[in-house]
């Protein structure tokens, strides 16, 4: 739901200032071309093309070892490729590194804040690696520290936070220098729910403010909350590219009945129940059933004098879509 | 149900475009780092004075002046180079006194940079180069280690050991010996994946062995020649007798002289070449 109403607002913001919007949002920030990276005998991006537009909220997804994070590390421009082509801003980051990097953002996926100092001190410190003067950063300073809602933990060092703290300090921190564009690597693994959703909140601000945002994750629910648009990559390709409700009606149906005849049962009564909905999947606890309508399925399954233990009609997810692409194995 | 909503200010945002000058940190990208370091430093300036102090004040006490006093009244007063022993003493001590000083800032720090914090991949995701980050850090390891060595200065003018007129000489010296050694020791401490008592080992077997072969407590001509190259290959020494000769004017050959600046220097460029290849190669993992 939630994740409708951001693509919505997204887009009333655009389309209330067509002409200068448009022409600013078709400026291409990130354009990747044939991009591979191997280590050795191991390709860990293979050959991929992607563009990321001026004021888009790019999310990468994939499982563990896709090629997420390297893919990140060479849009960050610290890992140079080993082929292909690649332009941030319209420079070449294996010969521009420095001069990229100083329009960037980054949230690393392991927060590598300075321990020994306070709060607003990183802040501080990080402002400074950028060149941006003192007197600057001690009014950008009590922006970030409101933004992150950390006012109060000001003068505490970083290793007394929590770490839904310390995300948003880590996200803050990439804010300094009011980047064009901000990666964030994973930017919620290892919160608690609470966490997340405030740090959701914060990137949703971000890209009201019209940053350009990368996120990779494995978290669907947060791809739909904040991507416009989305690249599922798995062993190093791109398996599917497109806006999460593109992607949704591509490679899922609209809605997906999840039915349970006790884990023995499940494999035999699937045989009877082919030919009922798009596509059916045999899972050790359950089958699901994807199709238009949910209802009128389960109403075939009485028919065929078939009595599931439970029955569930959902809306097909993002979730769906993601694991028939990068794997489980598919009865169709 | 309740309903929270909080009150906050819009953020102003100019764009980095507009806000930041990749030239500035191109240009001064070392500074800023070391800027960090001495912000870190300052965390522990009373561990740093304490140490600076209390460790000079001991080895004065106890060997300067408590072995001192044996040395000179065995073998007579100015036995050795035509000056007390406490004087004899002083160049070596201060050259200790630079080497441990800048050790201290390259040695931990670097593995808290790419292991424990990884500060240094923070630093590098901004315009802040793997070359900017060991010059940076070689800034503040090298203010460490003037201070450390101005210190030991003082408590030794105090104890009368050296005279005010060879303070700049010393600290250069000493100051030069600590450049070359923490240059190679950065490198070192960038190559190891995590501590796991490396350290340890250097101290026991690289330090202490360096201080000890050194020409420190009496000159390395006195030690049998096949323990003679420790010193030849330890900046240790070559501060020990540069100082010892530019000081109290310890008679030491021109060739010699040239040979013992020429050796701190070539470690400080075989280290610094070595640090940039490790660091930026590590950084680009």
């Amino acid at each position: 739901m939630a994740g409708k109403r951001a693509t919505n607002t997204y887009l009333e913001r655009h389309n209330a200032v067509p002409t200068k919007a448009k022409a600013a949002s078709s400026e291409d920030m990130i354009v990747a071309t044939s991009l591979t990276k191997t280590y050795g005998d191991f390709v860990a991006v293979d050959g991929v093309n992607f563009t990321v537009r001026r004021g888009e909220s790019f999310g990468l997804l994939g499982p563990n070892g896709a090629g997420k994070s390297t893919t990140m590390k060479m849009i960050a421009a610290t890992s140079q490729r080993t082929g292909g082509e690649l332009s941030i801003l319209g420079k070449d980051p294996n010969t521009q590194g420095p001069e990229i990097r100083a329009h960037l953002g980054v949230v690393p996926q392991q927060d590598n804040l300075d321990r020994e100092l306070k709060v607003w001190e990183n802040l501080m410190v990080y402002g400074r690696y950028f060149g941006l003067s003192r007197k600057w950063l001690k009014g950008k300073i009590e922006e970030l520290l409101d933004f992150a809602q950390l006012v109060d933990k000001r003068n505490a060092k970083t290793e007394e936070l929590s770490g839904g703290m310390k995300r948003r300090l880590t996200i803050a921190r990439g804010l300094v220098n009011e980047p064009e564009i901000l990666l964030l690597d994973e930017p919620t693994t290892g919160l608690d729910p609470q966490a997340r959703h405030i740090l959701w909140d914060r990137l949703f601000r971000l890209k009201e403010q019209g940053v350009t945002l990368v996120i990779t994750t494995h978290y669907m629910d947060e791809a739909e909350q904040l991507c416009d648009r989305l690249m599922v990559m798995d062993k190093g390709k791109i398996m599917a590219e497109g806006s999460p409700a593109e992607l949704i009606k591509k490679y899922s149906s609209k809605e997906v009945l999840e039915v349970r005849f006790g884990s023995d049962n499940n494999l035999t009564v699937a045989d009877k129940l082919k030919g009922i909905g798009e596509r059916l999947e045999v899972l050790p606890d359950r089958i699901l059933i994807y199709a238009e309508s949910g209802e009128k399925c389960l109403e075939q399954i009485v028919k065929l004098g078939l009595e599931p233990v439970t029955s569930l009609v959902r809306r097909s997810s993002l979730e769906d879509v993601f694991l028939r692409l990068t794997g489980r194995t598919l009865v169709e | 149900m309740s309903m929270n909503v909080r009150a906050e200010q819009k953020m102003t945002w100019t764009g980095a475009a507009k806000l930041v000058d990749p030239q500035v940190s191109i240009r001064f990208g070392a500074f800023f780092v070391a800027e960090n370091r001495l912000r870190n430093m300052a965390k522990w300036w009373l561990s740093i004075i304490a140490f600076g102090l209390g460790n000079p004040s001991l080895y004065l006490l106890s060997i300067g002046i408590g072995v001192g006093s044996l040395v000179d009244s065995s073998l007579g007063p100015n036995a050795i180079d035509h000056v007390s022993y406490l004087t004899f003493l002083a160049p070596a001590l201060l050259a200790s006194a630079g080497i441990q000083g800048a050790l201290d800032e390259v040695t931990w720090p670097t593995l808290e940079g790419f292991v424990w914090d990884r500060t240094f991949f923070s630093m590098n995701a901004t315009s802040i180069t793997g070359k900017q980050i060991v010059s940076g850090i070689l800034m503040a390891a090298m203010a460490r280690c003037v201070l450390q060595v101005f210190l030991y200065e003082l408590c030794l003018l105090a104890f009368g050991a050296i005279s005010w007129q060879s303070i700049p000489i010393l600290l250069l010296v000493s100051a030069t010996a600590g450049f070359g050694f923490s240059a190679i020791m950065l490198a070192f401490s960038a190559s190891i994946k995590d501590d796991d008592g490396v350290f340890a080992l250097v101290g026991r077997f690289i330090i202490t062995p360096m201080f000890m072969f050194s020409g420190t407590f009496y000159p390395i001509t006195s030690m049998p020649i096949y323990l003679q190259w420790i010193g030849w290959i330890s900046p240790q020494w070559h501060a020990t007798n540069l100082g010892r000769a530019l000081s109290y004017g310890s008679p030491v050959e021109t060739w010699l002289i040239v040979i013992h600046w020429s050796l701190m220097l070539v470690l400080a460029v075989i280290g610094i070449t070595w640090a940039h290849r490790v660091f930026e190669s590590r950084l680009a993992k």
